[in-house]
């Protein structure tokens, strides 16, 4: 995981050598930032770990049952059979037929029984790890669209408020409150370490609540089919200590970082003298539209494209030049920037951490 | 014992016939539900800005560039998002005029062929319409095109508008359409 | 009636029929077969052919056309199954492949499952009730044009990438008039709209086969268990389809006029889709489960040589499931948000539903466990289904369990789920079917080894393709992505599974083979190849148009194995029209006889008529009044009522 500032040195060093480095490690561990635990049965979380109690007890019934089931038929097919010369069946074989139907039926209810309270249980348990919305914790705003996620931190200050897109930083040991909507078609999130998946619908306002018990990446992705890019839909949620999170939201609360070089300057010319302003917003300067994730500090995140390719300079520039290629069908356009306009743009782009 | 009913032929002829006539009936839908995703990228405008025949009291001559996303029902749905999007609607509002002209009016400041309107978005225009060179793809352009054609302003190709019926606004009888420049 | 007491049932028949005489021998010399087979043939040619009314000739069309269905919606799957073998595969585009999953569910659901179960029954049910027609014959010849014309122009929307593409089940805002523009999903609306009639007219007529036309002695608890199916299920049809109908006219009027049933900004919700559909769907499967646990059960009868065990309570868990089944729609909608109380209410009734299911498969078992088995390819697919539809309701046992749901709703574990129930539950007992039914129907025999090549390709393949798809939900894959990336992992499963689909294929490939060489070179069947007690082992192989000479009169509930060479038949019957008789609707008691409308143009014309009204709908609203005059005419002309005895004095005289 990279640190957040890395030595501009290094930074410099990187640019220059960026293809020889591009063909040997670094694509790798690049597209190592691509995914997180996603298992749902490692759970990371209260939530996702009552889940998995509920499926080891659904998986040992179910297991048992169908054992005796299959056993049973196995062994009624196998079994030598008698050859009578009538259809009818003897009437003690009846009775015992009967006996053992009903013991079955009776055994397939008792499990039920168990299933069902067992069932209830995880949902009691499930309802009490909601807390009341107005107990302070840290809420989220979690607007989809179509195809990356619109990620606020709600604050009561309205200078406080984070926005930023497809990665979700939350502490570690606290419920988090995320407030789930929609700007357009029936999405779910879904993160499978932490919980089970929540809708969000036009018209309505759904809520799940998370946490995670340990630190680590745990990847999410759009589980209600929305369209073209309903596969590339993904999201990153990273528990981190409570001292990091704090550093990472202050980090993210400051507009954009000035430009420190001639190249990132030009850059900053170059975004907002293109079309780049009329989807991206950049606080600290005048690019401030919402259609599009909000790039203020890009470059700290480890993704592009809701977690379709990984940031780095190589990606970003593919990312810009041909965003159809990566995800055909999604809201970007392809922009023809001439080279002299192109790495100045990364560079900018590069240094919004 | 009667040999199984040969009922593929009758079941091809069957078949075959209405194919066929669903064939001619949705031909024409092809082109309609093409969705384009990757197209060559262009900044709307770029080149050299063309010296227009702007002034007072005349209109662009009309371009004969035609709309290649016409009629497409990506390219309108695409227009429609973009349309609110990029706050369209803050002057024209959906279509009805307020700061802005009416779209959905036959009146038509500076021509309803596409060419025009896609002129006037990448252009700009005097009295408020801000020039979107730069700031838009010639795809994006051409799908708000498609979609503006839809709203009701612009008759389909080839069709000619009546005007006959329209009392001529006070003061703009001098702007109407059908003056040609030089006249 | 016996053969001392041949008097028609009907004392006011009309006067050119004279009585026939009394006595088994002297009766059989007066019925003139040759005009009885004459009076049941239809015209020759094309004309003919689309007039025909026989229910047998129309429950071929209507196999032959779904199994075409069903070899086209597989080939869909593997285009899916290729496109997913490798991440961040380019063999589909994400357009195409959103076309083909949504074809490929609408195809199996709507355009084989439900035709497929009703055309067996449509062939079957008239003959192992003892009857010469189905109620209604007409209708049926309507419902298949109806059937054949809206399946056929949805592939050629396909084919012209007008296709739908919003999923089989088309959740609105998405399949709604912003975010699917152009007219795919009006495709998609309409011609479900209309193509659902076809079901809703085979249930009523099945319906009303079952209750009126059965042969005399054959009480509701003597009927077949497949002939209870069918009675079930038809009934579920007429309550889910007329739903699925409201809905996807909902959506019409959304898309083409500009209502707001789903539009939350104008009073409107996009949950109203959600509860309406799954309303539907989910007894659709059960309308799909139902009669295939009927040709099992009779599968298992003649297999086994035995009656059925519990038949009472095969019954009545057919019965309590087709009920059970409106209750559970809410299990598809478990992660929207829903208050807890009723999320609790639908798991614990989706729980519930499997008592009724277990009842059967324990009553199954014990029916194999005593008897005297013949393990044939029929029975061998029984046994597949068994094993592959247990575990598949267990897997739906785990989703009923609301926080379980919450992980794996959308997910290709529910996937799994379904097409374990549905191609172990339905698939599987239709291939066993058609090889126990095949002899009927064609009168030659499958290959027996080929069948067993076809069984173990079919159950190997589909476990290796459907079961690590278990896994790969609970590893975070979600439902209609048409790729994923490398990093997740999720290849090597995927991989398994297409390779599996190849070996399922093959399966299927062998099925074809068997059937197209069986037809021509198969072993001559008798009438009665697989020794069974239903009636229908009663008509000739395959039965003569008029099904039965002499229908027959019941008196247990396995005909076939307690009647004896004097047995009582059905003597009376008119040879010079269709005549059928009517029976009381519990105890089949003789009632009066009726005359089937003979073959008819106008169902034809009908169903264009419909096919025009809605069809055009997606291109012009002139299509709704054009379309109603033509359909209204037709209508008209062909329900114009006849003198009933009309057909009597029009009918030729025996010659």
């Amino acid at each position: 995981m990279l640190s957040p500032r890395p030595y501009p040195l290094l930074r410099y060093a990187g640019a220059a050598l960026a293809p020889a480095l591009l063909l040997a490690a670094l694509p790798d561990l690049a597209r190592a930032g691509l995914v997180g635990e996603h298992d749902a049965l490692s759970p990371a979380g209260p939530q996702a770990m009552h889940i998995d109690r509920l499926w080891r007890a659904l998986l040992w019934g179910c297991t048992a049952v169908f054992a005796l089931v299959t056993g049973a038929l196995v062994f009624a097919v196998v079994q030598h059979h008698p050859a009578p010369d009538t259809h009818d069946l003897p009437a003690p074989a009846r009775r015992r037929v009967v006996r053992v139907i009903s013991f079955a039926v009776g055994l397939c209810v008792a499990v039920l029984s168990w299933f069902t309270a067992e069932t209830l249980i995880a949902e009691h348990r499930l309802r009490g790890l909601e807390r009341p919305e107005d107990d302070g914790h840290l809420t989220i705003l979690v607007t989809g669209r179509r195809w990356w996620w619109d990620i606020r931190y709600e604050f009561p200050q309205a200078s406080d408020i984070v926005a930023t897109a497809n990665e979700i930083h939350i502490p570690v040991g606290r419920p988090v409150h995320l407030r789930l909507v929609t700007a357009d078609v029936i999405h779910s999130f879904w993160v499978p370490a932490l919980h089970g998946k929540r809708d969000l619908i036009p018209g309505r306002e759904n809520h799940l609540w998370l946490q995670a018990d340990r630190p680590g990446v745990y990847e999410g992705q759009c589980a209600e089919f929305c369209g073209y890019q309903h596969a590339k839909m993904r999201l990153l949620v990273i528990a981190r200590p409570e001292d990091e999170f704090h550093r990472w939201i202050a980090e993210q609360r400051l507009p954009a970082r000035e430009p420190a070089t001639e190249s990132e300057r030009l850059g900053r010319e170059v975004f907002l003298k293109s079309s780049c302003v009329m989807c991206h917003t950049v606080r600290g300067t005048g690019a401030a539209s919402r259609a599009g994730p909000d790039l203020t500090h890009l470059a700290s995140r480890r993704t592009l494209g809701a977690v379709s390719v990984p940031n780095t300079r190589g990606h970003l520039a593919g990312w810009i030049l041909d965003p159809q290629g990566i995800k055909p069908g999604n809201h970007m356009p392809p922009h023809a920037f001439p080279a002299e306009e192109l790495h100045p743009l990364l560079d900018y782009l590069e240094s919004l951490k | 014992m009667r040999a199984p009913e040969t009922k593929r032929p009758r079941l091809g002829l069957l078949g075959g016939f209405v194919v066929a006539l669903a064939f001619a009936f949705v031909l024409a839908a092809c082109r309609q539900e093409e969705r384009r995703f990757r197209e060559t990228p262009s900044r709307a405008g770029a080149g050299p800005i063309a010296q227009g025949d702007l002034r007072p009291g005349g209109v662009t001559p009309g371009a004969s560039a035609p709309n290649p996303y016409e009629g497409n029902a990506h390219a309108i749905a695409e227009g429609k998002r973009l349309f609110a999007w990029f706050n369209c609607n803050g002057c024209h509002f959906a279509g009805g005029g307020g700061i802005g002209p009416a779209l959905m009016d036959l009146k038509w400041i500076y021509g309803s062929e596409p060419a025009q309107i896609f002129s006037s978005i990448v252009e700009g225009r005097p009295d408020g319409m801000p020039a979107f060179r730069e700031r838009l793809d010639d795809q994006q352009v051409w799908q708000l095109v498609s979609y503006i054609q839809t709203l009701g302003g612009v008759p389909p190709p080839g069709k000619p508008v009546d005007r006959a019926h329209l009392p001529a606004p006070p003061g703009e009888g001098a702007k109407s359409r059908e003056t040609a420049p030089g006249d | 009636m016996t053969p001392q007491d041949p008097r028609p049932c009907d004392a006011a028949s009309a006067a050119s029929d004279a009585a026939p005489p009394a006595g088994p021998r002297a009766y059989d010399a007066w019925l003139d077969e040759a005009s009885l087979r004459r009076t049941w043939t239809r015209a020759p040619g094309f004309y003919g052919w689309l007039t025909a009314t026989d229910h047998k000739e129309i429950g071929r069309r209507f196999i032959a056309t779904a199994f075409i269905f069903f070899l086209v919606g597989g080939v869909l799957a593997a285009l899916m199954r290729i496109q997913l073998a490798s991440p961040e595969n380019t063999f589909l585009s994400p357009d195409r492949y959103n076309q083909i999953f949504t074809m490929h569910g609408v195809t199996m659901m709507f355009l084989f499952a439900v035709p497929m179960m009703e055309a067996a029954a449509i062939y079957l049910v008239p003959l192992m009730v003892g009857t010469r027609n189905l109620a209604f014959p007409r209708l049926n010849t309507f419902s298949y044009y109806i059937y054949l014309f809206g399946g056929i122009l949805l592939y050629v929307g396909f084919v012209l990438d007008i296709g739908p593409d919003a999923g089989w089940f088309a959740y609105v805002p998405l399949a709604g008039p912003e975010f699917s523009p152009g007219k795919r999903m009006d495709f998609w609306a309409e011609i479900i709209t209309f193509l659902e009639i076809s079901a809703l007219v085979g249930a009523v007529e099945i319906v009303a086969t079952v209750l009126k036309l059965r042969a005399p002695g054959m009480t509701l608890r003597r009927m077949p268990l497949f002939v209870w199916a069918m009675l079930v299920t038809s009934v579920m049809i007429v309550f889910a389809m007329a739903t699925v109908e409201t809905a996807s006219v909902y959506l019409i009027l959304e898309r083409l006029v500009g209502t707001h049933f789903f539009n939350p900004a104008q009073g409107g919700d996009p949950l109203l889709w959600q509860h309406a559909f799954w309303f539907f769907g989910h007894p659709e499967v059960y309308i799909i489960f139902i009669p295939a646990t009927g040709m099992v059960a009779q599968i298992l009868i003649a297999f086994s040589q035995r009656p059925i065990v519990g038949y009472p309570a095969i019954v009545t868990a057919m019965i309590a499931t087709g009920f059970l089944g409106f209750g559970l729609w809410v299990h598809h909608m478990f992660t929207t948000g829903l208050p807890w109380i009723g999320l609790s209410v639908f798991a614990i009734i989706s729980m519930l539903i499997a008592i009724p299911s277990g009842i059967q498969v324990f009553c199954w078992i014990a029916t194999l466990w005593n008897g005297r088995l013949r393990l044939r390819t029929p029975l061998w697919f029984v046994l597949g289904f068994i094993f592959i539809f247990v575990l598949g309701g267990l897997t739906g046992v785990m989703l009923a369990a609301v926080p379980f749901n919450f992980q794996a709703h959308d997910t290709y574990f529910v996937v799994a789920h379904f097409h374990y129930v549905l191609i172990g539950g339905a698939v599987f007992p239709l291939f066993g079917a058609f090889y126990y039914w095949f002899p009927k129907l064609y009168g030659r025999m499958l290959s027996e080894r080929l069948g067993r090549w076809n069984f173990w390709l079919m159950f190997v393949g589909f476990n290796l393709t459907f079961f690590p798809m278990h896994k790969l939900g609970f590893d975070g894959m979600p439902r209609r992505v048409y790729t994923y990336l490398d990093e997740t992992g999720w290849r090597p499963l995927n991989q398994l599974s297409s390779l599996g689909a190849v070996v399922l294929a093959l399966g299927v490939l062998v099925f074809v083979v068997n059937v197209v060489r069986s037809l021509r070179r198969g072993t001559p069947a008798g009438d009665n190849p697989w020794d069974a007690d239903t009636l229908e082992w009663a008509a000739a192989s395959p039965p003569a148009l008029e099904n039965f000479r002499n229908p027959p009169v019941v008196d247990s509930r396995y005909p076939l194995w307690t009647r004896t060479p004097d047995a009582p038949v059905v003597v009376g019957l008119s040879d010079r029209v269709q005549e059928a008789l009517v029976t009381t609707a519990i105890d089949a008691t003789p009632d009066h006889r009726t005359v089937f409308p003979g073959p008819s143009i106008w169902p034809f014309i009908a169903a264009c008529s419909v096919t025009l009204l809605f069809f055009g709908t997606i291109f012009t609203l002139w299509a709704v009044p054009v379309g109603l005059v033509l359909l209204t005419t037709s209508l008209v002309v062909w329900l114009w009522p006849r003198h009933p005895d009309a057909d009597r004095d029009e009918a030729p005289p025996a010659s």
